[in-house]
């Protein structure tokens, strides 16, 4: 069953083209990614998906009503969290929560209750009368994702809700995710951060606009055309320098203290030695590894589109 | 229009809990009408006193003192003999020594013994056509009471006599007031609304309310309501310092007059929505609202200027200031003790006027994110 469809979306903001040509579709009950760099045009689709702006092409149907024209119908089955802070700073917790609890008319028998599940797994309930503005930031993202769920929406839309937060919470609100889709809420996430594709069932690579890879980050990472090496050296900055210029490479990258380098063929025993001749011994470690998100990403993304 | 009561109540509390938190806001509310009240109150004032007039005597009679006696007797002169010839007196008004000169002339004393009639020359400084005017007409009254007094009097085939209705001694304040009464509300509550969506919008609030079943119309009238009940406590507060501070005689009905106000504030607080819809910041909203309250209101509704003596076309564009309609009723009410059955046709164009506002505001609001 597909929860959301969008077909061709495009979007332009003057002369800039925000989303180009965008196509996939979220199945009912999975944790679906939108995962790439900031300016991607991750916000444009998902506000578009929110009904908050119109593609100026394409079209984009939540559980098959269009949302240009069903904007009621979908924004009760949507529940949305933007990316800037958005509730208000001088209410309290509860307050926030009675406000969204009374826009969105939940039946006044079960608002208690749905009140008293959101304080259990946001763990909020201590902080009920503690002014918004004065949460941390892991404690703002719970109580905005709170507001979003009050009328127990179908689809949940979050937009880059990690973005600045403590490790900690960020764990922490992955797991309330995941706890939001054992219960059937089908959940559309968009990040910058790469590690959290892991937590998807499925994702979709942004960049520039466009899509550039989609599916399980499994699958993803199986249709990865190189060899993939990690390598240590003296000097990552010499030997990336170095490996630049092999004509066997094909990707190469730094991440933390190792570089990523990925070949068109497996090297041989003999090639490695040369290597580290050629570099006078600043090569020092190699180890195949299976590729991580940020080597698919960035595979994709610098391929002609 | 299908609309919930509900979520009405929701936007409503939450506006209030803004107000009653937002502490700054809350003393400009209540400061800024009163210290408006005293710089215009005090400042716009048409009256003229103690005009300094230069007195050229070659008459030097006891009937020219007496004539001089009777200038200085009115608080409206303060005169000043000169000893020189009247070509002068030029100097005199560039120097801002003088406004009028009074030029009595040698056979002064002689001519009124023997019941001629003597011209007494009057030059008036002009530069101020307003206060030439009102010195002119002063100097008439003046002369006109010594002709009385020296029993000189002329007679007509009538007798002309006028009673001025509602404000005798022609107190500046007693028809400024309810006028700055008018402006002040209209400025302070179109500000209050004004900035309200503008400022979820900027703080991106309206974002997250955008995308809940709200509709525009129950925005609107939620956040009407509790700016009703914060500018009608403004409205009585400047009420009672006009009336007191300025000592209005209050003639008519007090509760007549304050539930129209709240009528004229709901209007004010729709413009100031309206405003909020289309502005793009608070700042550009806060900058709209008082461009099109406190200019059109001071220029447009008769608050200072007699609407009667503009241009015709300038007259039709006073229909469209509210206070000009809102004048008729605090006027009416305060200084004539009107009854609401004579003030139906103002009302009326208020409450239009209201239901304007409010429709265009909802037809303007955006119920998404697009420009």
């Amino acid at each position: 069953m597909t929860a959301i469809n969008i077909q061709n979306f495009h979007k332009f903001y003057g002369s800039l083209e925000a989303a180009r040509g965008i196509t996939f579709s979220v199945q009912k009950g999975e944790i679906f990614g939108v995962i790439g760099p900031d300016g991607a045009g991750k916000t444009t689709l998902l506000r578009a998906i929110c009904t908050l702006l119109l593609p100026d092409q394409g079209s984009i149907t939540i559980n098959g009503l269009d949302v240009t024209k069903s904007v009621g119908e979908v924004r009760k089955i949507l529940g949305y969290m933007p990316q800037r802070f958005s509730l208000y700073p001088d209410l309290t917790v509860h307050q926030n929560l009675q406000f969204f609890a009374d826009l969105f008319e939940v039946p006044l028998k079960e608002k208690n209750e749905r009140l008293q599940q959101l304080y259990r797994f946001s763990k909020l309930e201590p902080f009920k009368n503690r002014k918004a503005a004065n949460l941390s930031g892991g404690m703002k993202q719970k109580l905005a994702l709170s507001c979003a769920l009050i009328h127990r929406p179908e689809i949940l839309v979050l937009d880059e809700p990690t973005t600045g937060v403590d490790p900690l919470s960020r764990q922490e609100f992955w797991e309330i995710l995941h706890t939001i889709q054992k219960e059937g809420t089908t959940i559309l996430i968009s990040t910058a951060y790469m590690d959290e594709a892991e937590q998807c069932d499925r994702v979709v690579l942004f960049f520039r606009g466009r899509t550039v890879g989609l599916d399980t980050l499994e699958n993803l990472k199986k249709k990865y055309p190189y060899r993939l090496y990690w390598l240590k050296a003296k000097n990552l900055r010499k030997l990336l320098d170095f490996f630049q210029t092999l004509e066997n490479v094909r990707a190469i990258q730094l991440s933390g203290d190792t570089l990523h380098v990925g070949f068109d063929t497996v090297p041989a025993a003999g090639d490695w030695q040369a290597w580290i001749k050629a570099t006078a011994g600043n090569l020092e470690e190699w180890e195949s590894r299976p590729p991580s998100i940020e080597d698919v990403f960035l595979d994709l993304m610098r391929r002609p589109q | 229009m299908n609309l919930s009561f509900r979520r009405v109540w929701a936007i409503t509390r939450k506006e209030f809990l803004h107000i009653i938190h937002d502490s700054r806001t809350l003393a400009l509310v209540f400061l800024m009408p009163i210290l408006q009240l005293i710089l215009y109150g005090y400042a716009l004032n048409l009256e003229i006193q103690r005009v300094d007039m230069a007195v050229i005597d070659y008459s030097r009679s006891t009937a020219s003192r007496h004539l001089i006696e009777t200038f200085n007797g009115s608080r409206f002169f303060r005169l000043f003999e000169l000893n020189e010839n009247p070509s002068q007196v030029g100097t005199l008004f560039k120097e801002r020594k003088a406004k009028v000169a009074m030029v009595i002339p040698p056979d002064f004393a002689r001519k009124i013994r023997k019941r001629f009639t003597t011209p007494v020359q009057f030059l008036v400084d002009a530069s101020d056509a307003n206060a030439a005017t009102l010195i002119r007409n002063y100097c008439n009254r003046v002369i006109l009471t010594y002709n009385i007094n020296s029993g000189n009097k002329i007679q007509l085939p009538f007798n002309m006599g006028s009673t001025v209705f509602f404000n005798p001694n022609f107190t500046s304040a007693y028809f400024f007031v309810p006028g700055l009464i008018a402006m002040i509300l209209i400025m302070i509550s179109a500000l209050l609304t004004s900035v309200t969506i503008a400022r979820e919008r900027e703080t991106g609030t309206l974002e997250q309310i955008l995308v809940s079943p709200i509709k525009p119309a129950e925005i609107m009238i939620g956040k009407v309501f509790p700016y009703i009940f914060l500018a009608f406590l403004d409205a009585s507060m400047i009420l009672a310092f006009g009336a007191f501070g300025f000592k209005i005689p209050f003639v008519g009905s007090l509760t007549l007059l304050l539930i129209l106000s709240i009528l004229y504030i709901i209007l004010s607080l729709s413009l100031g929505l309206l405003i909020s819809t289309v502005a793009s910041s608070q700042q550009v909203a806060m900058m709209i609202a008082q461009t099109a309250t406190v200019l059109p209101t001071i220029m447009l509704s008769g608050l200072i200027f007699p609407i009667a003596s503009m241009p015709k076309w300038l007259q039709y564009l006073t229909y469209i200031i509210p206070a000009r309609f809102y004048l008729l009723i605090v006027r009416g009410i305060v200084l004539k003790g009107s009854l609401l059955a004579e003030l139906l046709t103002p009302i009326a164009v208020l409450v239009v006027m209201t239901v304007l506002f409010l429709i265009a505001a909802v037809w303007k609001f955006q119920i998404n994110l697009e420009k």
